[in-house]
């Protein structure tokens, strides 16, 4: 961060501000400039990032950076700059109405506690688009959408952001003599810093409601209010701070991982392979070792996963496309040969059974084997292999028995992919092994 | 089975991954140091990783309170020099549409998936679809154009994805990526020698300070000037002259919305993107984009394997429309067939681009794909 060496006397320009005579707006953005001065940050470093309405106006007042995005919008794209660069001092300028279209965002970073500083120029009602309520006007006003007086309680701006963990939260009018200490104080906290700065709307609110600077206090009071500093929490990380400390080098996840040709098959035409399952047989992962097995053979592997929103239960069904030839499609009408590995597996792939063809087989395990289908039958019996092996074995031990039968390609190939599996090596190696024998019984 | 395995000695190497992984690979390494995203399927993959590979190379990865907020903080980030991607899908890029408007206005490149699925609304989150098509075209206010590239096979989602990032610098504007559920989401075996990186151009030092626009000639891309880099920075989404104050002076409102479509109509060469396979024998032309182009391509494969010719076009580009291919590649055949994954959306363009031509539609919106027996089906 670059600081100027002879401090600025104005961070203004020299254009006049646009706002009606008495608006509130003037007074505020003069106790900002002064509490820039009074900073003394270089101008290019702060960022006025101004919402929608009058107020969206005020950063072309200043010669500091300037965003003017959309209505409501103003903390997401401060919450963006500041992430990117947390060494910029950034100033959200908005008004009431954009903590009500943009409501969400001010709770969340608030909750988040990113460390922008966020001037709420509240004149209770809209006044750019005609003095139209919003989310602060106070019960009873009138305004020109509510002409028998507005039926809704105003939002508590302060109390909603200091309960979920604002850093710094104070209340105030365009009035108070020490706004310009407080903007500054807000800029100084680390943390997200909210001042809801209460104005008069004189074209509009005022005039509505015969509303005068003395009845701030009245409102407050009718709604038990504090005003002044109302949170200060130095003690709550700043988001952006605590991002970078606890991110941490690494090696990354999505670089390629090649896998070798080591094996040959003997497959000359494209061959499709459904799984079908229930969660928690693994049979995606079952289906993923043998497809990283196809492929040291030589093949080419493809592979569709259908199972439903809620993925510790119900269905788990895994297609595997082969060939021996890149795959540009690798939809599936009717496989070549099916596993049906449980009830779940079984309502899924029902549908498919009097489709296939007689040349195409169907592994099924015991007690789901009792089927009518015009392809061939075989059943997978796990009792046979030499390990007991748990439900979660099931996909990866049907996926090896069906390869053995079917002689996709060679078994070595899955006894290398498994062993390539880090960790895992040892766990997966047995589960092929039992799956070997499996489907060496039931040819 | 009979001996007819591929003959040569040692294969490239091959992995086994799936679009979302090529497109995050390919982010990271096209100099991608932002990601801000809100879950949803089938573009949660690509949050996931991001929010995971991020702070492992000194990036920031974001998941927003909701898509608002996480387009917002990547366009805030852009202006803070950071490079940014979002994902989302079709209901997601509903809730960008206001935010995709203050990109163009405030020309900012951001690169943004859209991950289709099927249908309006909540559709099905699980089923693939295309129907975003006209969507993202058409999806902000003002109606200016953009640009969208489509890629129909893994190594293309890497290969497009860092052309998005290249295309999104130079132009300055909003790209859309836009792929679907079947193609982020099925694993699929690339030889590693497929992928295509992209030399993504480095972002120009500005020189004349206060001017973050430029509207003259027309068609002419000023350099972005971000914050934090020595001078005052300015950005506005409302209508401005080129130091980002509002106006409303006609003669400059007009030359800044001439500008935001000029500096992408004219420079359509270097968006274009289509690959064309044509036999000048074919009697039939298939133009075809994304995850339905494989089809396509084994359609015409099969096709001439028995004998008849059949000529294919595949759009890399969506838009702007690239005319000049498909003209040329129209000619000397007698009809096109436009296969795709929602009603007929892109063969409105093809029919306006080839008039006179009998054009037709192979479509589904059943959650299906189409199978290259259908489109051989249709060409017949
Ligand atoms: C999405 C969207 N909806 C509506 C508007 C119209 N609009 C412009 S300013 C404004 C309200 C401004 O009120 P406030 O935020 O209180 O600012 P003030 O004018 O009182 O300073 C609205 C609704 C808009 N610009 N964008
Ligand atoms: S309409 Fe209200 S808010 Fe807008 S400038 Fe006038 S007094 Fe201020
Ligand atoms: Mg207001």
């Amino acid at each position: 961060m670059t600081t100027t060496i002879t401090p600025l006397a104005t961070y203004r320009n020299d254009l006049p501000y646009p706002f009606c005579p008495g608006c509130g707006h003037s007074p505020i953005l003069d106790a900002l400039n002064a509490a820039l001065v009074n900073r003394g940050t270089d101008p290019a470093n702060v960022v006025i990032v101004s919402d929608i309405g009058c107020s969206g106006l005020s950063d072309q007042y200043f010669i500091t950076s300037a965003f003017h995005g959309l209505h409501g919008r103003s903390i997401t794209y401060a919450t963006g700059i500041k992430l990117a660069r947390p060494d910029l001092d950034v100033v959200v300028v908005m008004g009431d109405g954009g903590t009500g279209i943009g409501g969400a965002h001010l709770l969340n970073a608030a909750r988040r506690n990113i460390g922008i500083t966020v001037l709420v120029f509240n004149n209770f009602n809209f006044g750019m688009t005609g003095g139209q309520h919003s989310t602060t006007t106070p019960a009873g006003a009138f305004t020109s959408t509510t002409s028998t007086g507005n039926l809704e309680r105003p939002l508590d701006i302060c109390g909603t952001v200091a309960v979920n963990g604002a850093g710094y939260v104070w209340r105030g009018t365009s009035f108070d003599a020490d706004l310009p200490d407080r903007i500054a104080e807000a800029m100084d906290a680390d943390g997200f810093a909210l001042l809801d700065i209460w104005e008069l709307c004189t074209a509009y609110f005022v005039r509505s409601n015969k509303y005068t600077r003395r009845a701030f206090q009245t409102t407050l009071d009718e709604l038990g209010w504090p005003a002044g500093i109302i949170q200060q929490r130095p003690d709550l990380p700043e988001y952006a701070a605590a991002y970078r400390a606890a991110a941490k080098p690494g090696r990354s996840s999505v670089s390629a991982a090649p896998i070798p040709v080591t094996q040959r098959s003997t497959l000359d035409r494209r061959y499709t392979l459904l799984v079908a399952g229930s969660a928690g047989g693994r049979v995606r992962s079952g289906v993923r070792l043998t497809a990283q097995a196809a492929i040291r053979s030589g093949l080419y592997a493809a592979q569709a996963d259908d199972y439903p929103i809620t993925v510790r239960s119900g269905h788990s069904l895994s297609t595997l496309v082969l060939s021996p030839a890149p795959l540009d499609f690798a939809g599936v009408g009717v496989p070549d040969a099916l596993v049906i590995l449980s009830e779940d597996g079984l309502a899924k792939s029902k549908a498919l059974l009097p489709r296939l063809s007689p040349e195409s087989l169907v592994m099924a395990f015991p007690d789901v084997a009792a089927l009518e289908t015009p392809a061939r039958l075989m059943v997978l019996d796990p009792g046979v292999s030499s390990t007991r092996l748990a439900r979660a074995d099931h996909g990866l031990a049907a996926c090896a028995a069906a390869v053995s039968i079917l002689g996709l390609f060679p078994t070595a190939a899955l006894v290398e992919a498994a062993a390539a599996s880090g960790r895992l090596a040892e766990e997966l190696g047995k589960v092929v092994a039992a799956g070997l024998e499996i489907g060496a019984a039931a040819r | 089975m009979p001996q007819a395995m591929d003959q040569r000695a040692t294969p490239p190497p091959r992995e086994y991954t799936d679009g979302s992984t090529a497109i995050v690979r390919a982010a990271l390494e096209a100099g991608c140091n932002f990601f801000a995203g809100y879950p949803i399927t089938p573009a949660s993959p690509i949050l996931t990783m991001m929010m995971r590979e991020m702070p492992r190379v000194g990036g920031i990865a974001v998941q927003g309170e909701d898509e608002i907020a996480s387009i917002g903080m990547c366009i805030g980030a852009v202006m803070a020099g950071a490079r940014a991607l979002t994902a989302t899908s079709g209901p997601g890029i509903s809730l960008y549409s206001e935010n995709l408007g203050l990109a163009v206005m405030g020309e900012i490149p951001l690169v943004v998936v859209d991950v289709q699925r099927l249908g309006p609304a909540t559709g099905g989150a699980t089923t693939v679809g295309q129907g975003d098509v006209q969507f993202v075209r058409w999806g902000t206010s003002g109606g200016y154009p953009i640009i969208a590239l489509a890629p129909s096979s893994v190594p293309e989602c890497y290969h497009l994805t860092m052309k998005a990032f290249d295309l999104a610098e130079r132009f300055r504007c909003p790209v859309f990526l836009l792929t679907d559920k079947e193609l982020n989401m099925t694993m699929a075996t690339v030889a590693l020698d497929a992928y295509r990186p992209v030399d993504v151009r480095p972002r120009p030092r500005a020189e004349e300070p206060g001017r973050p626009y430029r509207y003259t000639p027309a068609e002419d891309v000023p350099p972005l000037r971000h914050y934090g880099a020595g001078e005052t920075v300015r950005f506005t989404g409302s209508t401005h002259d080129e130091r980002a104050f509002i106006t409303k002076h006609p003669p400059t409102v007009d030359a800044l919305n001439r500008h935001l479509a000029a500096k992408i109509e004219e420079h359509r060469d270097e968006i274009e993107m289509a690959a064309a396979d044509l036999d000048p024998r074919a009697e039939t032309l298939v133009v075809s984009y994304g995850v339905t182009a494989g089809a396509a391509r084994e359609a015409v494969r099969r096709s001439r394997a028995g004998g008849a010719p059949l000529s294919s076009v595949v759009l890399q580009t969506l838009w702007p429309v690239p005319e000049a291919t498909l003209r040329r590649a129209a000619t000397g055949v007698r009809r096109v067939l436009v296969p795709e994954l929602n009603l007929g959306q892109y063969r409105r363009e093809v029919e306006r681009v080839l008039p006179g031509m009998d054009v037709s539609g192979l479509n589904r919106v059943d959650g299906e794909m189409i199978t290259p027996e259908q489109i051989l089906e249709a060409v017949r």
